[in-house]
């Protein structure tokens, strides 16, 4: 299966939390925090969930808590995707 | 000593429409706003009416980043807090952030937030449930999210006491003023309707299985069958006379000068309830005698019970027709804790125009329920002080008296009532 994308990392992240006023996500956002783009520990753990639910790759809680920028979920998603 | 607690800013998101004075021309009009319940599908349900905030356009009033975390209910508070900020002229920013506090009611809570997860549990399991269940269905969250919205880093709080709890709210934003807080974000609002949460308030007997929207809900009507519920409320602004007057505040709608609850015996108990004592310990509290009360905005149940007992303890205080009594809650239905913060608007525009907004529906009182109830058309009336009471499911009971400052007393000559 393909690699995940940003491009689609950021259409899951619209449908899970929406855009705040002062962010752009259509920026190079690979390794911008989730604190700078307004994401707290509760948006990434809703992030997360989407991921099991729409790409059906299992995030538990623990390596939700983990992820500090985009490049750090597409690097996690991609290495196991396949493998669950 | 206490401080002054004067309200200097209204938002209003009701049934009657969007903003203060959409609200109001509605309000005078003296026709009820209540109509099918389409907030889902109901048609299965005994209870099918309900008031309705119309056309509200959740992505217009609400940031986007914030609307996937909160129920319809904190939408509605956060559109009628900015519609608050203002008409206060108040720009939270400039404002020292551990003075600002935030007090609102709550009464059903995120009941349609939680209906989508719950039936995603249900449905699919519990790693459907999205992770911002946790935050959007509580009560607290709607003061929450205007807090984090706004900077208002002061003592910040809920009140859930049903119908009540609206008035409590004002009466605790009062209080925090006493607790180094200027400036108090305060009332609430509710969006009760959703299959949970509508089936919650069945529960309780009191709702009307009418179709009929103009004879649905008519209380103090000797046939009022029961309640409509609503939804919407309004945000008030409460600031210390003081620390406005030092903004510079050019409006002060009027104060919040006195403020009692009560909690009524169990039922079966030889106690009588206690809604008399709260109005007699707001009077008290306000320093204002029976007899300088212009007007009283009454719970108003729309159950013959309680209107009557009701109407006998203001007529206890007051005597017998001895003072305007309305409800202009008739037209919307009964918002729980968004209720008494928009009767406390009506209070304060009662103030300064003039005028007492219409109880609709009413075609027959009994005779000793012996109150003077301003029916139908608004009546023009000098308003100083006004008296607001609320009641909720499970004994709570509110008083709230408001009066006006100088200078913001209409003569009842104004031009502002819509025929």
């Amino acid at each position: 299966m393909a690699d995940r994308t940003l491009d689609e990392l950021r259409d899951l992240m619209v449908a899970s939390g929406g855009v705040d006023e002062e962010v752009d996500l259509s920026d190079d956002i690979l390794d911008t925090t989730f604190t700078d783009l307004s994401y707290d520990s509760l948006a990434v753990l809703e992030l997360a969930g989407r991921i099991e639910r729409e790409w059906d790759v299992v995030v538990p809680d623990e390596a939700a808590a983990d992820f500090q920028t985009p490049r750090m979920v597409l690097d996690y998603v991609n290495e196991r995707a396949g493998v669950n | 000593m206490s401080r002054r607690a004067v309200v200097t800013g209204l938002g209003v998101v009701a049934p009657t429409g969007i903003g203060l004075e959409d609200h109001w021309a509605a309000t005078l009009r003296g026709r009820s706003v209540l109509g099918p319940l389409t907030r889902f599908d109901a048609s299965r349900y005994p209870v099918r009416l309900a008031g309705q905030v119309p056309d509200f356009v959740t992505k217009e009033r609400v940031p986007s980043r914030v609307i996937p975390q909160t129920d319809h209910w904190t939408h509605l508070a956060l559109a009628a807090t900015d519609l608050a900020l203002d008409d206060a002229d108040a720009r939270p920013a400039d404002l020292p952030e551990y003075e600002m506090a935030v007090m609102t009611a709550s009464s059903s809570g995120g009941v349609e937030f939680g209906q989508r997860e719950i039936e995603r549990l249900w449905r699919d399991g519990p790693r459907h449930v999205g992770a911002y269940q946790s935050i959007a269905w509580f009560y607290a969250a709607t003061t929450g999210q205007i807090s984090i919205r706004h900077g208002m880093r002061g003592p910040c709080g809920v009140v859930v006491a049903e119908q009540a709890g609206g008035l409590d709210a004002i009466g605790q934003a009062r209080r925090v003023l006493d607790e180094g807080a200027t400036f108090v974000v305060s009332g609430g609002t509710d969006a009760p309707f959703s299959p949970y949460g509508l089936t919650c308030q069945i529960s309780n007997g009191r709702l009307s299985e009418s179709t009929d929207p103009k004879a649905a809900y008519r209380p103090f009507d000797g046939d009022a069958a029961g309640y409509v519920p609503g939804e919407g409320g309004a945000i008030v602004i409460v600031e210390d006379a003081d620390a406005a007057a030092r903004r510079g505040v050019s409006r002060v709608y009027g104060e919040i000068a006195g403020y009692a609850a009560t909690f009524d015996p169990p039922p079966g108990s030889d106690r009588p309830p206690t809604l008399r004592r709260a109005i007699e310990r707001a009077l008290d509290d306000a320093g204002v005698p029976p007899a300088d009360v212009d007007v009283v905005f009454a719970d108003a149940a729309g159950v013959p019970e309680l209107d009557r007992r009701e109407a006998e303890a203001i007529g206890a205080v007051f005597g017998d027709h001895g003072v305007p009594v309305t409800a202009p809650k008739s037209m919307t239905g009964r918002m729980y804790a968004g209720s008494g913060p928009l009767d406390l608007v009506d209070a304060l525009l009662s103030i300064r125009d003039g005028v007492i907004p219409p109880t609709v529906g009413v075609r027959r009182i009994p005779a000793d329920y012996g109150i003077d109830l301003v029916r139908d058309l608004p009546r023009r009336v000098p308003v100083r002080t006004a008296l607001l009471l609320a009641r909720g499911y499970g004994g709570f009971n509110a008083a709230l008296v408001v009066r006006a400052v100088p200078d913001a007393v209409a003569a009842a000559d104004g031009t502002t009532v819509p025929r």
